[in-house]
């Protein structure tokens, strides 16, 4: 074969293997960003990042087991030095699997200002998270107070009675972030996240 | 050594361009360098600047060091000294080992299979001269009002992103150039690879130290766009929003060391893969035979490759997995000791009976192939996921990765230097300086981190000013061992210096036991070599290996 048709043919699948690989790399740009959903659905499948996912739960009327008791305790955290004071009425509760259960915080604005806030919920054991249904939570929506104002926010729920038999505590902790200012695109169980 | 093989290039003297187009000045010389698409350059410029970045990190290493010669707050403040691990870390990774590589690669792919230039010559001009933007970018931080980066170099969300200083953004630009620079870098090496080899030069004829460097391309393609996602996710959720990590908006930060990690760890075979390839190649010239298992070697290759993609949560065994998973990336992580195993196997059977002499490159081969093995030993103890819950984060895990580094990526590139630079530069280095250069250093980088292995079962956390009085022994050993390490690189940089100016011409063959194709180019190699491609006899060493 002459030189320059061989020079020729070498030239054309070099820009042809540069193509896929340039290809390649954005395919793989986008498999980092596939990894968000990827994750997410993840951890919902096997319930182990904690989370207790935003929707409300049907409340049970029946089939409360009699048999079985568990304690579920109740925590807050601020984030970031939070200026506001908020905490559980009650340390913890003891109750039955299928049994409602309302609870409630306590929350005081002391930051001088109009603050928007929202809690995230995280559960441990983190396989415990799945089996914590929530009726009604201050947690599915953001809660806005004024400069000294107080609120109690409320928590109906119930344990699944599927939960596992050695589960016989249940922490349920409340971190509450700042987010005035920030824009509410979407649920914030949502957000962060490309589909679903 | 022969002087056979310097006749062989009788077709060279045709072509009548021998060097670069210096042009008028020192403009001239600028508009060289900066303008040229000549592979020996841009891998003369790939390697220097790894050579700079290696004493600036190297510097900060030491200062961490000197903080930790002691314990209470002596010398740094604890937000510099912060600053000083995470700048360390980053600089060592993507402006020590990987620039390096990329001018081996640059200078010896062509050479050793045959070829001109590489495939895409303008593409790396740009590849290269996008780095010292970067490194400006990232190092000026340290100059600007405000911390620099303080979160170590794996910079997990939330401190990076909620609680990040403002220069935070001036590492994910440079991370987003750096990114960049190694896809390109690694789409030219690819293609090199694969269109441009001298006729006869079959896939599995190639050596080794190109395979290595396939392989690494071919990570580096994968990889480089997952990192440049996180990075950019972080940005987004720093500015404009989003909450990819942040726990407030339904993200978490979990998340980002899963994306970190998949980045991360097939990340450090890109670190030691072509190491795996310059000792592929050197420890057969100074055993005078040839390599033992060359297609094990191939596949061992590919299949830690392979295996680099899911072993990640390995990193992570403690933010709380399933049993399941904890499992199976304790199995995956083991598994991969399999084909490393054999490569060491290999190198070492390379050498028995072999007619060994040892030259300075062979003396860092043969430090490499133990020490790395130690590396590899305690990687091995993180990887058993109930004794990781103990070693996690303690400076067990900093011994482990600075043994693989140092004496793994670092001696490497020692062991490329040495073993091309008469074949790039005309001239022998001293071999008494080498030496010197070899013991000081295999001995001070022992005593710098075999202590770490210590004070880390012993419980010291990583990323710390300050500890507690009984672990002041150890650390006080580890610094002294590291200025030793320290100074006597600057001995390596003497002896470059000294072989460019001074040192004694050398023969085409360089070596006697050298046989690859770039040995059968004169010494220095001419600016334009194999501009007609050699032919690969049927006695090409390769086809020459018994078959076992
Ligand atoms: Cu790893």
């Amino acid at each position: 074969m002459p030189d320059s048709t061989k020079l020729e043919k070498n030239r054309k699948s070099v820009r042809h293997q540069t193509f896929i690989m340039l290809l390649i790399a954005v395919l793989m740009f986008g498999f980092g960003y596939a990894l968000v959903p990827l994750y997410n659905v993840l951890c919902d499948a096997f319930g182990i990042n904690g989370k207790t996912g935003g929707q409300t739960a049907q409340s049970v009327v029946s089939s409360v087991d009699k048999h079985r008791t568990i304690t579920v305790q109740f925590v807050s955290m601020n984030n970031a030095k939070l200026p506001w004071k908020f905490y559980p009425y009650r340390k913890s509760v003891d109750i039955h699997p299928g049994e409602n259960t309302r609870v409630a915080y306590f929350a005081k604005n002391e930051s001088g200002k109009t603050m928007v806030v929202q809690a995230i919920p995280s559960v441990a054991p983190s396989e415990a998270a799945k089996y914590l249904k929530k009726t009604e939570c201050f947690c599915f929506e953001r809660q806005t107070l004024a400069d000294g104002e107080t609120m109690d926010m409320p928590l109906l729920f119930h344990i699944d009675r599927d939960i596992p038999e050695d589960v016989k505590e249940i922490t349920l902790s409340y971190t509450l972030f700042d987010v005035t200012g920030t824009k509410k695109s979407a649920p914030p169980e949502q957000r962060g996240k490309i589909s679903k | 050594m022969s002087e056979q093989n310097t006749a062989a290039i009788g077709t060279e003297e045709d072509h009548h361009h021998h060097g670069p187009d210096n042009g008028k000045g020192l403009m001239g010389y600028v508009k060289r360098w900066v303008f040229t698409t000549n592979h020996k350059d841009i891998g003369t410029l790939y390697l220097w600047t790894s050579c700079i970045m290696f004493f600036i990190a190297g510097t900060m290493a030491l200062l961490i060091r000197t903080e930790l010669f002691q314990p209470g707050e002596r010398l740094l403040d604890p937000d510099f000294f912060n600053q000083m691990t995470t700048l360390h870390g980053l600089i060592m990774v993507f402006g020590v080992v990987m620039p390096a590589f990329v001018g081996l690669a640059n200078w010896q792919i062509p050479l050793m299979i045959g070829a001109p230039d590489m495939a895409l010559p303008r593409l790396n001009n740009w590849s290269f001269w996008i780095l010292p933007f970067a490194f400006i970018l990232l190092i000026s931080t340290l100059f600007l009002p405000g911390p620099a980066p303080n979160f170590g170099w794996t910079f997990y969300a939330p401190l990076s992103t909620s609680y990040g200083p403002p220069s935070t953004d001036y590492m994910i630009f440079a991370i987003h150039l750096l990114g960049i620079s190694s896809i390109l870098g690694a789409i030219n090496v690819i293609a090199t690879i694969l269109n441009m080899r001298a006729p006869g030069m079959g896939l599995m004829q190639m050596p080794v130290f190109i395979w290595s460097w396939l392989i690494t391309a071919f990570l580096l393609l994968s990889i480089m766009p997952v990192l440049a996602g996180a990075v950019t996710m972080m940005l987004t959720d720093r500015h404009f929003g989003t909450s990819f990590f942040e726990a407030a908006g339904g993200g978490d930060p979990v998340l980002f060391q899963h994306v970190f990690w998949f980045f991360g760890h097939p990340e450090v075979y890109v670190l030691i893969l072509p190491a795996f390839g310059v000792m592929s190649e050197v420890i057969p010239t100074f055993s005078r035979k040839p390599l033992f298992g060359y297609s094990f070697m191939v596949w061992a290759i590919i299949s830690i490759a392979l295996l680099s993609f899911i072993v990640w949560a390995h990193h992570m065994f403690t933010v709380g997995m399933p049993v399941a998973a904890q499992l199976f990336f304790m199995y995956t992580t083991m598994l991969i000791a399999v084909p490393t195993g054999i490569k060491v196997f290999n190198w070492v059977s390379t050498m028995y009976k072999g007619a060994l002499t040892f030259e300075t490159p062979m003396l860092f081969a043969v430090a490499f192939v133990f020490l790395f093995t130690i590396g590899g030993f305690s990687g091995l103890m993180l990887a058993i996921t109930p004794a990781d819950y103990q070693y996690q984060d303690t400076y067990f895990v900093v011994a482990h990765f600075h043994y693989v580094l140092v004496p793994g990526s670092i001696f490497a590139l020692i062991t490329g230097v040495y073993y091309w630079l008469p074949k790039w530069t005309g001239r022998m280095y001293s071999e008494a300086l080498g030496k010197w250069h070899f013991w000081l250093s295999a001995i001070s980088l022992n005593i710098t981190f075999f202590p770490m292995h210590f004070l880390g079962l012993a419980g010291m956390p990583r990323r710390i000013p300050d500890y507690a009085l009984q672990f002041t022994d150890f650390n006080v050993i580890a610094t002294l061992g590291a200025f030793v390490f320290g100074f006597s690189q600057l001995i390596f940089l003497v002896n470059i210096i000294w072989t460019i100016r001074k040192g004694k011409p050398a023969t085409g063959q360089v070596w006697e036991g050298a046989h690859g194709l770039e040995w059968q180019l004169p010494s220095p190699a001419p600016y334009h070599s194999w501009e007609k491609p050699p032919n690969i006899l049927p006695h090409h060493p390769r086809e020459n290996e018994p078959s076992y």
